[in-house]
Parts: structure tokens; C-alpha cells; sequence
């Protein structure tokens, strides 16, 4: 093995590491070592680690208030009826949305594939067109191309620029065409790292008269988020980056579209009356969730808004945004190593991705994790984008809560000692 | 020494045997890793029903592009016949190193390719 040795011995995680105080220790699975090795986890843009207080909540839930939901009498129910409605009151709180328009889907792809079916069928015909960005995310690209083909209608991209952003000027443009009906982008890219602009973005659509989209599935883990200061028309998450369980996403809508909007799934819970050739739709935001709903997993992702209140998000933003300053600096001193994305970190949400010449990225990150050091490597579900940065991937390291410089000086060591082994 | 990147796997990464583009051939076939994106083409130039000559061509893991190198020296003289009767054990055994799950699909790429332009089903390893 190359010398990767000193992570091996100790870790320091003293008061001058950059953590969050205490914040590590909530988390078990960082009790863990692997071969001797301690986890070295730097992958939460693909999914975040779980505190104990989630944990609990989770099991606490099963073991003691489990039932079905809107249908029981019993005590038993209504203490279920308590927990997921508590959640959902908690949740949309937490981004400052109100609980009727706060729709729970199974993640984020399908709270936009809710958009794309209910809303996108009844709003985008032929001669239409729905303009998103060359950053988006498999999940907000695949179904507007659906949607577009169906409906004979054209999808338009905005430009990202070499900095990895967009421009408002190619915006204003694109809605001048008049026949923009949809506007969908991601609050922050999963590649690149860059915070969109998304209130101005919104206020130009919104005086064009075009509706708005906004993938928050990085931004909601990361930064204060508010739903209603950000003005989009839907705003989608989903818990498991989050803090919270799987398969638990978010969809807030403003309420006069939602209330136009067909249903998308269909079957119990989400009729007021079903007789033999017709139903008629439950209320929001029943309406959209048809069939028993991730009851649990909402409890979980309901304790796990409530610990990052706690730990507060502007505290959680500072901490990343110090995180990663020191990784941007730290990798910049790595030879043939070039991140794509905004230059400085206060443009960024907390990841790296980067290319390590004379090595292929899915090699960056099996050489990493022989040093415990979780990256990811790929085209992390944005081909589009990948061919505009004119690479077939990348390895991406992302920052969470949990993390510390140490975390960072451990990645550094291990892409050293993996270009070592790559005679580089 | 790494138990993977050994310095047979490195040597044939940077420096692949049998790459670039065969004008003319008679097969083609090109495939990506869904995994990563990555991709890799082939030209067989074919004489009496053996391969008498192939290119590989495109990007990919240090894993995935020197398996191609190393099959492309053993490919060559063998018949179409035999080509359609190789399977997943001979491509991890002539690599020789300990391939996980995971990188399975890379190591397997450049036969995924030759078996579909030799027999045309794209669908290989099930």
C-alpha cells in the first residue's frame, strides 16, 4: 500500500479542526472503522449520514405509534394521524411553507415527476417550450424531455458559462421568446456546486408569466431555505440528503396551482367520494398523496429538521462554507488536480468535483476509499453536463455537518498517495 | 504493490495495445458504462472467419481500458465462433487481479463490446 499511514494513527478533531461542536458524536455510524480505518465520509451530496435523534424517531415510531393514517378510530390511529401530520407541520415550517401545500412524495425526482403529470400536461402543448439549464440533475432533465416529446413541445437549455453559472441576460432573452410556459432549475448544482440565483431568477419568469421549479434536493441540507422569500411556484426536496430517512421527498406548490392541478397518482386516500364511473379529489394536500404514505419516514425526516434547527441553518451554512474554502484551497495544491464550478467557496454549496489528470475519477475514488475516504466518482446523473465540461466524469467530495478539516486533509492524503500509485 | 493497480494493469492503461481506429473494417460495435459514462468502440477486421486484426477505441477506467488492451492481444487469430463463446470468467481470469462488484462492469466492457459486433447481442452479461 502507498503511505497513507498517518490516517492510520490519528485523527486530530480538536476544537481548531473546523467541526461543529459536538455534531459528529450524534452520529453513530461514525463509530464505525473500516479495516482498521476510520469513515471518512465525504459524500453527502449523494446522501447524509443519520443522527441518532433520527434513529430514534424512526424506531420510536414503529415500535410504539404504528398504524395506518386518516382511516382508524382508535387512539392508536389518531397518535399516528399526530405523528405524520406533526411532521408535515414540522417540515414545511422548516422552509417556511405552509403544511397544505406541502405535498410528501417518495423524493425529490418523483415530487418533479408530479409537476411534469399534473401540472405539465395541462399547461404545455405543442409550440410550447420548458427552459431548465445544462446543470441539471437527471431528475429535473428526464421528465421535461418526457413531457416535451409527448407534448410536441420544445425543451431549451440556459447555458452554464466557465465559472459553472448561468446568466440572467440568456434568461431574459429565453422569456422574451413568449413561448417559455416552464422554468425549472436546480437552487444548487450537484456537480458544480453553484448557487443559483433563484429569487431573481423567479421574479423574471413570474413577471413573464411563466410558472417555476426549483430542485432544492442539495440546497434544503445546506442552506436557510425559504420556500416563500424564494418565490418559485414549486420548490422539491427529499429527506435522505437531508439527514432524514429514504424514501421521503418534498414538494411545496403555491396553492392556486395545486388546487387547478389534476391529481397525479391515484387510488385511496386521496378522494373525497369515489362512486362506480367517478371520484372526486380529497383537499390538499391529500390530493396528491395517493395510498398509505411514507408515515415513518416522514416521523424521521420530521426529527431531522428539527435537529438541524437546532444545530440552525445559518450556523450549518458557515460551517460548510468554512469547510469548503479549506478544500478548495487544500485540492488547488494537488498536481494536475482542476475543479469545475465557481471559483470561490461563498459561490458554491459544499462540494468539490474534480478531475486528477493521468487518472480516470472512478480510480480517484476506489485508491480514496483505500484510505476510508468516501467520494464519489462518475457523471453523478448529469450527462448533459459532463459533455459541456468536456469530461466523461468526474470525482465529486461533499461536505456535510459531520465533517471537519481533518476529513478534507485525509481526502488530500489519499489522492496524493493514489498518483503515487499511478507513478504520478 | 496495490493488489488491483499492479503495474501489468498500469502499463497496458497508459500505454494500450491495439487502440486507435482500423480503416476499413468489417464489425463494429461501441457500448457505454452506464455506471460512469464511459465508452468503448471496436473495429474488427476479419479474414477467413477469424479476427485478423481489431482496434478499441474511446475513454475510460485505468480497469476497464487495459482489460481491453490485454484481451486485444488474445483476441486476435481467434475465430468468430470461439469470440461468441467467451465468457465473463475468461476476461477476469486474463486480468488477474481481484475485480469487486462494482468494477466488474468496467472489466467486462471491451468483451461486451467484441461479442456485439461479432454476434450482435448487446444484452451480454445478462
Amino acid at each position: 500500500m502507498p503511505p497513507v499511514a498517518e490516517n492510520d494513527i490519528l485523527i486530530d478533531r480538536g476544537a481548531s479542526s473546523g467541526g461543529l461542536a459536538g455534531v459528529r458524536g450524534d452520529f453513530p455510524i461514525f463509530s464505525r472503522s473500516f479495516d482498521g480505518r476510520p469513515l471518512i465520509y465525504l459524500d453527502s451530496g449523494a446522501s447524509s449520514q443519520k443522527p441518532q435523534a433520527v434513529i430514534d424517531a424512526l424506531a420510536e415510531h414503529l415500535r410504539d405509534h404504528n398504524a395506518n393514517v386518516h382511516r382508524g378510530v382508535y387512539a392508536l390511529a389518531q397518535e399516528a394521524d399526530a405523528a405524520y401530520d406533526g411532521a408535515r407541520r414540522r417540515v414545511a415550517a422548516f422552509v417556511g411553507a405552509e403544511p397544505r401545500t406541502t405535498i410528501f412524495t417518495k423524493n425529490a425526482t418523483e415530487a418533479i415527476n408530479l409537476v411534469a403529470y399534473a401540472w405539465g400536461r395541462a399547461n404545455v402543448s405543442a409550440g410550447d417550450a420548458v427552459l431548465i439549464t445544462q446543470m441539471e440533475h437527471h431528475a429535473n432533465l428526464v421528465p421535461w424531455q418526457v413531457l416535451c416529446r409527448e407534448r410536441g413541445a420544445s425543451l431549451r437549455y440556459l447555458e452554464v458559462d466557465e465559472h459553472g453559472e448561468l446568466s440572467l441576460a440568456q434568461l431574459d432573452a429565453e422569456l422574451a421568446r413568449g413561448d417559455v410556459r416552464l422554468l425549472a432549475f436546480a437552487h444548487v448544482s450537484n456537480v458544480l456546486g453553484t448557487i443559483n440565483p433563484v429569487a431573481e431568477m423567479t421574479a423574471r419568469a413570474r413577471a413573464a408569466g411563466v410558472a417555476t421549479l426549483v430542485d432544492g434536493a442539495q440546497a434544503v441540507p445546506q442552506l436557510p431555505v425559504d420556500v416563500a422569500a424564494l418565490g418559485a411556484d414549486f420548490y422539491a426536496w427529499t429527506g435522505h440528503k437531508a439527514l432524514g430517512p429514504t424514501g421521503i421527498g418534498v414538494l411545496h406548490g403555491r396553492a392556486e396551482l395545486l388546487e387547478q392541478m389534476p391529481p397525479f397518482l391515484t387510488g385511496g386516500d386521496m378522494i373525497a367520494s369515489v362512486d362506480f364511473q367517478q371520484s372526486t379529489w380529497n383537499e390538499l394536500p391529500y390530493k396528491f398523496e395517493a395510498g398509505t404514505p411514507p408515515i415513518a419516514e416522514a416521523v424521521g425526516l420530521g426529527a431531522a429538521v428539527v435537529y438541524l434547527e437546532r444545530l440552525g441553518m445559518e450556523r450549518v451554512r458557515a460551517h460548510e462554507l468554512a469547510l469548503t474554502e479549506y478544500m478548495l484551497e487544500r485540492l488547488a495544491q494537488v498536481p494536475g488536480l482542476r475543479v469545475v464550478g465557481p471559483p470561490t467557496a461563498a459561490r458554491r454549496g459544499g462540494l468539490a468535483s474534480f478531475t486528477l489528470e493521468g487518472m480516470h475519477p472512478h480510480d480517484v475514488a476506489e485508491l480514496a476509499d483505500r484510505a476510508g475516504v468516501c467520494i464519489r466518482a462518475g457523471h453523478h446523473c448529469a450527462q448533459p453536463l459532463m459533455r459541456c465540461l468536456g469530461v466523461s466524469a468526474t470525482a465529486r467530495a461533499s461536505v456535510g455537518v459531520y465533517n471537519d478539516r481533518a476529513d478534507i486533509d485525509a481526502l488530500i492524503d489519499a489522492l496524493n498517495a493514489g498518483r503515487e500509485v499511478f507513478g504520478l | 504493490m496495490d493488489d488491483l493497480y499492479r503495474d501489468y494493469i498500469l502499463d497496458h492503461y497508459k500505454q494500450p495495445r491495439n487502440f486507435g481506429e482500423l480503416e476499413p473494417h468489417d464489425l463494429e460495435a461501441l457500448e457505454h458504462n452506464p455506471l460512469c459514462g464511459d465508452e468503448l468502440g471496436v473495429h474488427i477486421r476479419v479474414v477467413d472467419d477469424r479476427i485478423e486484426d481489431l482496434r478499441f477505441h474511446g475513454h475510460g477506467c485505468a480497469i476497464s481500458q487495459a482489460s481491453a488492451s490485454i484481451a486485444s492481444e488474445e483476441l486476435k487469430g481467434m475465430t468468430l465462433e470461439q469470440v461468441g463463446q467467451l465468457d465473463a470468467d475468461w476476461m477476469i481470469e486474463l486480468l488477474g487481479i481481484p475485480v469487486s462488484a462494482t468494477r466488474r462492469k468496467c472489466a467486462l466492457l471491451n468483451l461486451k463490446v467484441v461479442r456485439g459486433a461479432v454476434t450482435g447481442d448487446r444484452d451480454w452479461p445478462a
